[in-house]
């Protein structure tokens, strides 16, 4: 499973840490929500933190990025700068997107990081015109586009992979199946709850992985990009995850149980990588005092990088509505 | 036998005209690629593409599937990874399965990106009635699109734009909809043959007049100079003003013409409710109330779907009769 990912002991810790940059990172969000510095929506990535750390691990800087509305754990693990992207959560003109697009919607050109996007679906159209337009500019990279499970039943999901097969378009296909899209069960939302046998209707090849292992995921998506690559057609990861909060910060979380949601925590993918390292004595205890020290630093120069920023003059608010040139 | 005159005017339809705009722009930048629903082999639904797959290959004119909000946004993201891309849609009707991508993609992500993106996509688009194919394909919607700020909207209404605004539309590196209306594909007119370009910012005063303003554009713009003939008959001496954008609005022409022939009727092929000829009323009741002797009037599509019969269709689009009649009783009232 793992002949694809080199497990040398800085990668381990380099991965964990990943993983826990986006949960403190988040849980530091929940506060600021809390204290009202952050508004609107939060969505959070809790316990989904192995999938995007596993997949971009994968990815080259070339690479590009679609995400979801749920996306500080994409954002974070595609290295988009964490100060900036607490100052987007809190509105801030040093904010990646000067404060217009918050917590759904982090774009970073630098990083190919084409945006998250608050329509459930709208970004899989787009990962086919990124891909594209690096083909017939003859890059050879892959665009990752993730989307939830709940993306599969918008038309444009069923668009999207027909044309990137059709097309043969180096697209690496990355859903986040985390059972609900909202309060909607997969059960009592799809008739074939297989979905990767769904993306096999359109003969774009796929595999189920845990997605609450970073290592089977980052496996995986080497594996994807390999034959990606030399295959010339897209491919389709399903990653079986689980969200330990509520869909948003507005969610009482009615539709199911807290006995549900506290065996999913037991399996959370933090917990379990962690607690295999130390198994294995892979990691020492100040090792990993170290890597939360070092995060938790990070975190709170991102807080006060974040305070610290000035918010866009009104007078600005209808500059790039139309723009005056093309950012090169 | 004599040299063609350097300005020799080419004649040509609207079709041709429209091919030789993409033909143009395939040509002169390598970024640019076309894409839509049986552009290809098919040669276009309205024949606009016929012949340039031959010329330019799949590769670059890509038929699509019926997938219009793939393939639109396919287009926004293309557009944002450094193409050009050119999608056309069959018919405005067909756009509603990809209002998504337009609206809450291809016009958010530049504002909502804080500038870091632009999305210089056109798509062509196909509007209006008048061929008796009932409600589903004889739509004028483009009023609903001139109503998002991040849009372009173009609505060439002469072969000559036809042929140039391509250009213009490209160099904007904003999402640009072109609007052509059906009626005009095998309309014909004259090219001067040393012309290469027409601005895409400004309304045209298409022929001048002192007693009223005449504002429209595409479709029914031929039927607003075929108004102001009859008038001028009467002794009405009609300003026909060509709007050929929607977006944005050119509102100096509109209120210099009513500012001089203090009447106006507005003629647009949408619907009368909340459509483009309301914004351009109220711009002129806001900005030039006191410059009118009349009150402001417009000729629309009446409120229906557009039916097939053709006695039908045409009670419920603007006609020449009715426009003429609505100017006649601004000029001379009863």
């Amino acid at each position: 499973m793992t002949k694809k990912v080199h497990l040398d002991h800085a990668h381990l810790l380099h991965l964990l840490k990943a993983m826990i940059r986006i949960r403190h990172f988040e849980a530091k969000c929940v506060e600021l929500y809390q204290a009202q510095k952050i508004l609107g929506f939060l969505h959070l990535y809790d316990g989904e933190e192995a999938v995007s750390v596993g997949v971009m691990e994968a990815l080259t800087q070339d690479d590009a990025v679609i995400a979801t509305y749920r996306e500080h754990g994409q954002a974070l693990a595609r290295g988009v700068d964490p100060k900036c992207l607490m100052a987007e959560m809190m509105g801030k003109l040093n904010g990646c997107c000067r404060g217009r697009g918050g917590s759904m919607h982090f774009f970073d050109r630098a990083r190919r990081f084409y945006g998250g996007n608050a329509i459930v679906g709208g970004g899989l159209p787009l990962a086919l015109g990124v891909a594209l337009a690096d083909k017939m500019q003859r890059r050879s990279t892959v665009t990752a586009c993730f989307f939830g499970e709940g993306a599969v039943d918008e038309g444009e999901f069923h668009e999207t992979l027909n044309l990137a097969k059709l097309w043969r378009l180096p697209i690496l296909f990355v859903c986040e199946n985390n059972l609900y899209s909202m309060g909607m069960a997969v059960e009592r939302a799809e008739a074939d709850t297989d979905f990767v046998h769904k993306a096999s209707g359109y003969r774009v090849a796929g595999e189920k992985v845990d997605g609450m292992d970073v290592v089977a995921v980052e496996s995986a998506a080497r594996n994807a990009i390999d034959r990606i690559r030399s295959e010339n057609d897209p491919y389709f990861l399903e990653c079986r995850t689980y969200r330990f909060r509520a869909h948003s910060m507005f969610d009482a979380q009615l539709y199911r149980s807290k006995d549900e949601v506290e065996a999913w925590r037991k399996k959370g993918p933090i917990v379990r990588f962690q607690t295999w390292l130390e198994a294995n004595r892979l990691i020492k205890p100040e090792e990993l005092a170290a890597i939360e020290e070092e995060v938790d630093k990070e975190i709170a120069a991102a807080v006060a990088f974040a305070e610290a920023g000035g918010l866009e003059p009104v007078s600005e608010v209808e500059r790039f509505v139309t723009m005056e040139a093309v950012p090169s | 036998m004599n040299a063609p005159q350097a300005n020799a005017a080419a004649r040509m339809t609207y079709r041709e005209a429209c091919k030789q705009a993409l033909r143009e722009a395939l040509l002169s930048d390598p970024r640019v690629f076309l894409m839509g629903e049986d552009i290809g082999r098919y040669g276009g639904c309205y024949a606009v593409t016929k012949g340039l797959l031959e010329e330019f290959g799949e590769e670059r004119i890509r038929d699509t599937p019926l997938s219009e909000s793939a393939f639109v946004g396919a287009g926004v993201g293309a557009a944002m990874a450094g193409m050009r891309p050119i999608v056309e849609i069959m018919t405005v009707n067909f756009s509603l399965l990809a209002l998504d991508q337009i609206v809450n993609n291809a016009v958010t992500i530049p504002h909502m990106s804080g500038g870091q993106f632009a999305i210089p996509l056109v798509i062509r688009m196909a509007t209006g009635g008048g061929r008796r194919v009932a409600a589903q394909h004889s739509r004028s919607l483009e009023g609903w699109y001139a109503h998002i700020p991040g849009l372009r909207v173009l609505t060439p209404a002469t072969v000559e734009d036809a042929r140039f605004m391509l250009k213009g539309a490209l160099a904007d590196p904003n999402p640009v909809i072109i609007f052509e209306h059906v009626m005009l594909y095998n309309m014909e007119g004259d090219l001067p043959s040393d012309m290469k370009v027409v601005e895409i910012a400004h309304a045209k005063v298409h022929r001048a007049g002192r007693d009223i303003s005449l504002i429209t554009y595409g479709g029914s713009l031929f039927k607003a100079l075929e108004a102001a003939d009859a008038l001028a008959a009467e002794g009405i001496d009609a300003e026909v003003i060509d709007l050929r954008g929607l977006r944005p609005l050119d509102t100096k022409t509109i209120l210099d013409s009513v500012a001089k022939t203090r009447r106006c009727v507005i003629i647009d092929e949408g619907w009368r409710s909340g459509s483009i000829s309301a914004e351009i009323g109220m711009r002129i009741a806001e900005e030039a109330f006191f410059e009118l002797d009349a009150p402001l009037r417009r000729v629309c599509s009446r409120e229906a779907p557009i039916p097939f019969a053709a006695h039908l269709e045409d009670a419920c689009l603007p006609q020449v009769a009715t426009i003429v009649a609505v100017a006649r009783e601004l000029v001379r009232p009863s």
